[in-house]
Parts: C-alpha cells; sequence; structure tokens
C-alpha cells in the first residue's frame, strides 16, 4: 500500500470518527414524541446515497453496470423521497396542535 | 478540475445542512425547519452531482447519453412511486414505510458495491475489504427491512423459527463472509465473479434469515437498527467512491440512528442482544391464564360514569389507531372537558407501533400538546384518578409485566392504569395483545370491558353525553 492511500485511508478514519460524534450529539437529549419522526429523518438523509448510485450510472461502460446503476438511483431516489415525505407529514401534524394551545389558553 | 471543486463544495454544504437540518428536527419548536433544511441540501447535492456529467471518465464517454436517460428515468420512477406512497399511506402505517424506504436506501448502497467490484479499476486490498463490509451491511439492512415491513404490515403475522436457528444463521453470515473475502483475493479475474455474486446471494438471504426468528412487537428497535445499518453502509461505500459526503452523511446516521434504537431498546426495557436474539411474543410458554370473569358495560354507561367523573385518563393503544378513532375520541374528550372534567392522556414510550407514534397520531387528531403525558409524569397520577379509560391497549397496562417474573413482557415498564378507581377497556374482543399474553387486569373488580370497534364505541358514548346535556 502506498502512502497516498494510507493517508487517505487515515483521513477517512478520522472523518468517521468525527461525524460518529456528531451524530451522537445532535440526536442525544431528544425527547420521546420525536423518536419516530426523527428515524424517519434520518432515513431521509442516508438517502443521500443516490448521488454515489448516480455517479455510478455515469460512468457505466457495460450493460450490467448500467442495470446495476438504474437500480441503485431508483432505490437512492425512492430513499430519498419517501424519507422526506414520510418525515414532512409526520412533523407537519405539530404545527397546528402547537398554535392551538395558546388559542385555548386565550379562551379561558 | 473546477468540476470537481464544485461538486466537492456542494457535497460540504449538504453534509453541513444535514447536521443542522438534524439538530432542528430534535426540538419540536424547530422540527418542521429542520426537515425542510435537509431537503434543500439534498436538492443542491443531487443537482451537483449532474455536472460529474462533464467530467466522466473517458471509456463511458460513449454510453452518456443512454446513462444520462437511465438516470432521468430511474431518478423520476423512484421519487414518483415513494412520493406517492408516501403521500398516500395511512399514518398508522407509517412505521412500516420507513421500514421500506430505509431498506431501498441499504439496496442502493449495495448496488454501489457491486458496481465497485465489478469496476476494474484495481485498487488496494483495503479498499475491496471496505466495499465488501459495506456490501454485506448494505444487503442485511435491504432484505431484513423487507421483513420487517411485511411483519408490520401484517403479511408475516408469526416469527418463523426452527431449531438450530442461531448456528445456521451464524454458519450463514460466515459463508457470506468467506464468499466476499475470496471475491476480494479474487478481484478482477473471472473466477473472482462466482464468489461475488454468491457473497451477495448470501448476504441477502443472511438479510431475512436474520429478521424472520424476531416477534413483531420488537419490530420498531429491528427498523431503527436497519436505519443505523444503511447509515453506515452508505458512510463506508462513500469511502469507497471517494465522496466525503456520503461518509459523512452515512456515518451522522450510523451513529444518530445507534443511539435512537438504544434509546427505543431502553423505552421498552430490552436490550439489544435481547431484540435479536431471544424468542419474545413465545405464546407456548404462558400456558396458565388468569382466572376470573370479564365485566363488561354498555358504552352509553361507560359514558355516564366518565361524565360524572372529575378526573379521567385516556391511554390510548395501537387498536384506537386501527379504527381509525383519534378525531373520534378527541371530540368524545372535548365533551368531557366541557363539562369540567379534568382529562389528560397517558402515552406509553412504545405505544402505537415505535416511540412517538403515538404523539403523531394524536397530534393528526388536534390533541394539544398540554393534554398528553409522557409514563414517567403521569403514573403516580393514576391512584387518584377516578376512572382510567385503555381503548386498543393491551401490554402496556398489563400488570404481570411487574410481578410475574414468568411473563414475557415482565420487567417492561407499564401504565399504572390498574391502580385508578375504575377502568374502562374499549377493546374488540376478549383476545390477546401483541406479545400474544392474556392481561389480569381485565379480571380485575375495578375493571369493565366495553366491547367493539373503537369507532363504534366512541360514537355511542358520545351520543350519550350528549344525551346528558351540559352541565
Amino acid at each position: 500500500m502506498d502512502s497516498v492511500t494510507s493517508m487517505t485511508f487515515i483521513i477517512a478514519l478520522y472523518i468517521f470518527m468525527l461525524a460518529a460524534f456528531t451524530g451522537y450529539v445532535v440526536i442525544s437529549r431528544v425527547p420521546s414524541i420525536l423518536h419516530t419522526p426523527l428515524m424517519s429523518g434520518s432515513n431521509f438523509i442516508h438517502g443521500i446515497v443516490v448521488v454515489g448510485a448516480l455517479d455510478a450510472l455515469f460512468n457505466a461502460t457495460t450493460l450490467t453496470g448500467q442495470i446495476i446503476g438504474f437500480v441503485g438511483v431508483f432505490l437512492g431516489a425512492g430513499n430519498v423521497m419517501g424519507g422526506y415525505v414520510v418525515t414532512d407529514r409526520m412533523l407537519a401534524m405539530f404545527r397546528p396542535s402547537q398554535k392551538q394551545t395558546p388559542e385555548k389558553k386565550g379562551q379561558q | 478540475m473546477f468540476i470537481e471543486y464544485i461538486v466537492g463544495l456542494s457535497g460540504l454544504i449538504a453534509a453541513g445542512l444535514f447536521i443542522y437540518g438534524l439538530k432542528a428536527m430534535s426540538s419540536p419548536v424547530t422540527a418542521v425547519s429542520g426537515i425542510v433544511t435537509a431537503g434543500y441540501g439534498m436538492v443542491f447535492v443531487v443537482g451537483a452531482t449532474f455536472l460529474n456529467l462533464f467530467n466522466v471518465s473517458p471509456d463511458a464517454r460513449p454510453h452518456l447519453l443512454v446513462n444520462v436517460a437511465l438516470a432521468v428515468v430511474a431518478l423520476l420512477l423512484g421519487c414518483l412511486w415513494t412520493g406517492w406512497r408516501g403521500r398516500t399511506v395511512q399514518m398508522t402505517a407509517m412505521p412500516q414505510m420507513v421500514a421500506i424506504f430505509n431498506g431501498m436506501g441499504g439496496g442502493s448502497a449495495a448496488c454501489l458495491a457491486a458496481v465497485s467490484l465489478l469496476s476494474d479499476h484495481a485498487t488496494s486490498g483495503l479498499h475491496l475489504s471496505v466495499t465488501i463490509v459495506g456490501a454485506l451491511i448494505g444487503c442485511i439492512s435491504f432484505t431484513g427491512s423487507i421483513i420487517a415491513w411485511a411483519k408490520l404490515d401484517g403479511r408475516m403475522r408469526k416469527p418463523v423459527r426452527f431449531g438450530g436457528q442461531r448456528i445456521f444463521n451464524l454458519a450463514l453470515f460466515l459463508i457470506a463472509l468467506a464468499l466476499g473475502a475470496l471475491a476480494v483475493m479474487q478481484y478482477g479475474t473471472p473466477e473472482g465473479v462466482l464468489p461475488g455474486i454468491l457473497f451477495f446471494g448470501a448476504a441477502l438471504l443472511f438479510g431475512i434469515c436474520m429478521t424472520l426468528p424476531i416477534g413483531g412487537a420488537d419490530m420498531p428497535v429491528v427498523i431503527s437498527l436497519y436505519n443505523a445499518f444503511t447509515g453506515l453502509a452508505v458512510g463506508l461505500e462513500g469511502y469507497v467512491m471517494g465522496n466525503p459526503a456520503l461518509m459523512i452523511a452515512g456515518m451522522v446516521v450510523g451513529s444518530a440512528g445507534t443511539l435512537l434504537t438504544a434509546l427505543m431498546a431502553k423505552a421498552m426495557n430490552r436490550s439489544l442482544t435481547n431484540v435479536l436474539f431471544s424468542n419474545f411474543g413465545d405464546t407456548t410458554s404462558t400456558a396458565k391464564g388468569p382466572e376470573g370473569e370479564m365485566k363488561s358495560a354498555d358504552p352509553s354507561d361507560a359514558a355516564t360514569s366518565m361524565r360524572y367523573a372529575s378526573s379521567v385518563i385516556i391511554v390510548p393503544g395501537y387498536g384506537l389507531a386501527v379504527a381509525q378513532a383519534q378525531q373520534k375520541l378527541y371530540e368524545f374528550v372535548k365533551m368531557l372537558v366541557a363539562d369540567g372534567v379534568d382529562v389528560k392522556f397517558a402515552i406509553h414510550p412504545v405505544a402505537g407501533r415505535m416511540p412517538g407514534h403515538m404523539n403523531v397520531l394524536l397530534a393528526e387528531a388536534g390533541v394539544p400538546y398540554d393534554m398528553i403525558y409522557d409514563m414517567d409524569d403521569i403514573n403516580d397520577s393514576f391512584a387518584t384518578t377516578d376512572v382510567a379509560l385503555i381503548i386498543g391497549a393491551n401490554d402496556v397496562v398489563n400488570p404481570e409485566a411487574l410481578t410475574d417474573k414468568s411473563s414475557p413482557i415482565y420487567g417492561m415498564p407499564i401504565l399504572n392504569a390498574y391502580k385508578s378507581r375504575q377502568v374502562f377497556v374499549i377493546k374488540r374482543g376478549s383476545g390477546t395483545g401483541y406479545s400474544g399474553v392474556q392481561n389480569p387486569l381485565f379480571f380485575q373488580k375495578n375493571c369493565t370491558m366495553v366491547f367493539g370497534d373503537a369507532q363504534a364505541v366512541l360514537s355511542k358514548m358520545v351520543e350519550a353525553v350528549k344525551a346528558l346535556g351540559t352541565a
């Protein structure tokens, strides 16, 4: 293994470590009512895999490569869109009830 | 060169927006803006990726037109199908939708790995090993999520178990690893293709076999785990493709998802090893049921007692959501509140199908936040409450979890509804809950069953209270 490859690998480990801590810190202290929306939201974020699949498909040279790339982009796009729509729908429900609460107190 | 900078920087910006969005999503006040922020990041980075078209490898240039057409069709198909499914699906079916979308991400990561293994740009053994590990995790997440979806969707009700299953699964896992190692060693030669294909087959099969024995009640934890798996697989394949945005986003989700999984498992008082390797929900072991008779009452009788009670705590469960009766329930609650009854909702951490699911369902019906209480905040109030109304919930109010060590749900924290002066249970029949355990609460002296579909029963209750007139 040459020094460039090993250096890239070490840098990758640094990125992984920092990202792992970031994910941990960002999620800690989340109230349980948001567990399901948050799971769905993080589900949306790993949909970024579609970007890698697009790159793979753009560079495909064989039929096999094109088929796998096509499937990859389809699945990735589904992950992105489905994740977004579901999360958005769940979170949208917290909007009206938030507004309702102060109004109700005003009436009393 | 110039394009590489633009695409690289757009990935960086997207990764930043994702982390910011995730942070915003962890508070109810900013949650909506969080997903929108992350959405902008995604649109931005996907758009920038199309700039890579000007930068494809020379071999791929003749195929460019076909490849772009394929990419656009795949994007549209994927977005339209899941966008439509996500918009139209019932709120109660959300958990299985999350499972299926998560599985798609895992499958996509596995596809990336397959493309890397097929390409002949010889790289280091380390690189290939990372590819294989990512592929393994992605495949498990893909087929495992599909099984989880089938179980939650009621297409696969009973856990599939057989003797020596754990040994079989372990062997399958080792075979997959060995095939993966073989594919790495013979990379680039014609002999390496067959182990590669077999490796993917074994990994996909392992995902199925690993999920089959897990009971439906544990599925939320499993989905959360597979969510973390997909994140990890995406992160690893990001390294293989040399794309830091994938690495960061994938690993952030990998660790956040792991933490979420741990939080969920803790809320259900189950350890992850328990979820994955024990036989929860085995009905065969609980031969002895509680003794005695269940009492049942008319919806209008129950409604009248609640109307003249001073405090009522409502324990909603999945049965409420299945009957689509949240709106009706809130209508009933509003009438009680108008008549001066103190009404609260008590939410068990795993009410519905996963943590927070019931909150979402109640929010959909317009129930304000300040009426909804978490288990820890309300559990002491049951003893001083006149009426506990349990709707479509069973295991989460089963006192056996506190007292009976032989019960499969022993140790799970429950809502102490059995302590209130009077308990009403709206239930379709006298059957058991999701865990398959009989509930001694229903045989208690202070407990009265109101049999029927939640929607129908609540309609009758609303009628009954209306007939009494306002105080």
